[in-house]
């Protein structure tokens, strides 16, 4: 599957200047390839997050569609739109996403819990992740318990159990070190060579080696390098 | 896990919060139900007595007015006689207006070694009563007959039971259904039977001040007035006359308009309380719920970026107030149940009102009532909050506070 922005821009309203409106990202035409992993680097605001938000369909951009496939997800109701995200399209966002009154464990099993889709199989798959991302024996704690790098791997495990056809990682090695880091951008390499279609937002210049695609953002304005 | 479970969780691990909702909607429910019932109770308590008392005009002796008051043995419970001349009667009855008339004969029992109890005897002629006999006739079908006496529900004393009263035994046939009123203090009975206790209480050498010869007297006479005529009219009319100058006529009426304006005072106050707790809870609750919604932006953001629905979530949230408020109502109405029936006797008395609590099924019904609202209140609460966030795109939430 991929994942296909056509035309996307996004402005807000915000003095800037003469202006009354701040393009945060200029038309944009970008296609995520399933089994590719594309990187995009660019400097702090130069509107990297608002771009994702936009592919995942949690921010209406403000012109443009975005596709997956052949289905346009602003298109859709509120409901479809949800479910799509649910089983295709998993987010690991940049910042803090933990449900403070679930288990670790239940936070990654909580996409598969909304629709009811709870196996034998998708806890095995919970339980491989976190043994693999080094959180195991933390499945049973509270996330307030647990450090920015290891809430950081729970929004990983949480993406991933559901093989999702698409995954869009803001910055996904943030707060992780370099042992880490390797690390996850080694699983994420993996979901995309099993046929996901990966974005993969980072300042780590070491993500280049892992790019199929690479792109910079410079002030709202994409280019593939 | 199952999806139903998470607004358990989210109560069980926020103990602060769920209490806080439910100590909220408790109170909510408490007051409503509380409030109506004592209001109920009290209108009930009031046509209780109009429809016992069912007299337009009630004609006493004048000098009624400085021994014992009618009202007060009426309405408050108190105990005492007071005697005419029964030729009255007669020339009562040809009064223009007039359609109904019956007699009624007073003797107060005493606490002594006489009497088994200390109440208002009241004897009633079965030929032409019209106020008490529909609601003896409730309880016991039958007349009167010689000794046989009907009880009030406060009076403790069962049917098959004798008291004493004057030394004479009295056979208890029946218990009257409960009023609210003081009438629930009183023992009815024959008039044949209230005349053969005067003869006791005076060869005991009680002085009833009676004048002239006892078997001639009555104490009150209860009118009731033709279709169309005005009590006022009638009652004026029979003071008016000289041949009636020992005795007074009051309207029925009058004697209510003091109880009917403390009962409006009364409630109006607790109208005001109930609107008052209420509007107080609703803005906590709205409180709340914003505080609670701003707290929880990101964790709703989060939801709908795996995948939750709008209509999911509001589902999800509304689960959790639903529940948290049921709980509430609960608690509300069987706090309320707890004050209510173990302390009848208590709100009773410090009203000073009549007072005649709604039947079962019209209690279970305002329990439910306040128990609905109750929830109705917090989901609409909840709703609204939830509303509010939904609006906004989750990935701006998201971006938000980085
Ligand atoms: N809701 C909003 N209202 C106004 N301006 C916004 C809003 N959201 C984003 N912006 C602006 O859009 C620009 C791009 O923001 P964005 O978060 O996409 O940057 P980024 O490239 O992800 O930065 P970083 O690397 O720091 O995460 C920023 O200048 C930001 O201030
Ligand atoms: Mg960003």
């Amino acid at each position: 599957m991929n994942l296909r922005a056509e035309g996307v821009s996004k402005s807000y309203f915000r003095k800037t200047g003469e202006a009354n409106f701040f393009v945060a990202v200029q038309r944009t035409d970008l296609t995520l390839e399933g089994g590719q992993v594309t990187v995009l680097m660019g400097r702090s605001g130069s509107g990297k997050t608002t771009l994702l938000h936009m592919l995942a369909g949690l921010l209406q951009p403000s012109e443009g569609k975005v596709f997956l496939e052949n289905t346009d997800l602003y298109a859709l109701e509120d409901q479809a739109l949800s479910r799509l995200r649910n089983e295709k399209i998993s987010v690991i966002p940049q910042s803090r996403s933990a449900i403070e009154t679930l288990s670790v464990r239940e936070n990654i099993l909580l996409p598969a819990t909304l629709y009811g889709h709870i196996s034998g199989e998708t806890e095995r798959q919970a339980q491989a992740w976190m043994d693999r991302l080094g959180i195991l024996p933390l499945a049973d704690s509270r996330p307030r318990e647990l450090s920015g790098g290891e809430l950081r791997r729970m929004a990983i495990a949480r993406a991933l159990v559901s093989r999702p056809a698409v995954i869009l990682a803001d910055e996904p090695t943030g707060d992780l070190d370099d042992e880490n880091t390797i690390l996850v951008l080694d699983v994420l390499r993996e979901s995309a060579r099993a046929g996901a279609a990966v974005l993969l937002v980072t300042h780590e210049n070491d993500a280049l080696k892992y790019a199929d695609v690479a792109c910079r953002m410079d002030q709202g304005i994409l280019r593939i390098c | 896990m199952k999806a139903w479970k998470l607004p358990l969780r989210n109560l069980a691990r926020k103990p602060g919060r769920t209490a806080a909702l439910i100590a909220l909607t408790a109170f909510l429910a408490l007051s409503m139900f509380a409030g109506s019932v004592v209001a109920l109770s009290l209108r009930r308590g009031m046509s209780s007595l109009e429809n016992r008392l069912g007299a337009d005009v009630i004609v006493v002796p004048v000098s009624a007015k400085s021994k014992v008051n009618l009202d007060e043995i009426l309405l408050q419970g108190a105990t005492g006689y007071f005697y005419m001349d029964a030729e009255l009667l007669p020339q009562l009855a040809k009064e223009s207006g007039v359609a109904q008339l019956s007699p009624q004969l007073f003797l107060a029992s005493l606490r002594a070694s006489c009497c088994s109890v200390a109440v208002q005897v009241i004897g009633i002629d079965q030929d032409t009563d019209f106020t008490v006999q529909p609601w003896i006739s409730r309880s016991y079908a039958q007349r009167l007959g010689e000794m046989d006496v009907a009880v009030g529900s406060k009076i403790s004393a069962d049917v098959g039971e004798n008291i004493i009263l004057y030394e004479t035994r009295c056979h208890v046939v029946a218990r009257l259904e409960t009023t609210g009123t003081a009438m629930d203090t009183c023992v009815y009975c024959s008039m044949e039977t209230l005349r053969a206790l005067l003869e006791a209480a005076r060869g005991l050498n009680h002085d009833l001040k009676i004048s002239g010869d006892p078997e001639e007297v009555v104490s009150a006479v209860y009118l009731k007035v033709q279709e169309g005529m005005d009590p006022q009219k009638v009652a004026d009319s029979i003071n008016l006359q000289r041949k009636f100058k020992k005795v007074q006529a009051v309207r029925t009426k009058s004697m209510f308009t003091g109880i009917a304006d403390s009962l409006s005072g009364v409630s109006r106050t607790i109208g005001l309380l109930v609107v008052a707790v209420w509007a107080l809870a609703v803005v906590l609750l709205l409180i709340a719920f914003l505080l609670s919604a701003n707290e929880r932006k990101r964790e709703f953001a989060v939801l709908r970026l795996l995948g939750t629905s709008r209509r999911m979530l509001a589902g999800l949230m509304w689960r959790e107030t639903a529940l948290c408020s049921l709980m509430g109502g609960v608690l509300g109405v069987a706090l309320a149940a707890l004050i209510l029936f173990p302390f009848a006797g208590l709100i009773e008395h410090s009203l000073g009102l009549p007072y005649l609590m709604p039947a079962a099924p019209t209690m279970a019904l305002l329990a439910a009532a306040s128990l609905a609202a109750a929830v109705l209140v917090g989901s609409l609460a909840s709703a609204w909050a939830t509303h509010r966030l939904s609006r906004v795109d989750p990935g701006t939430i998201l971006r938000e506070g980085n």
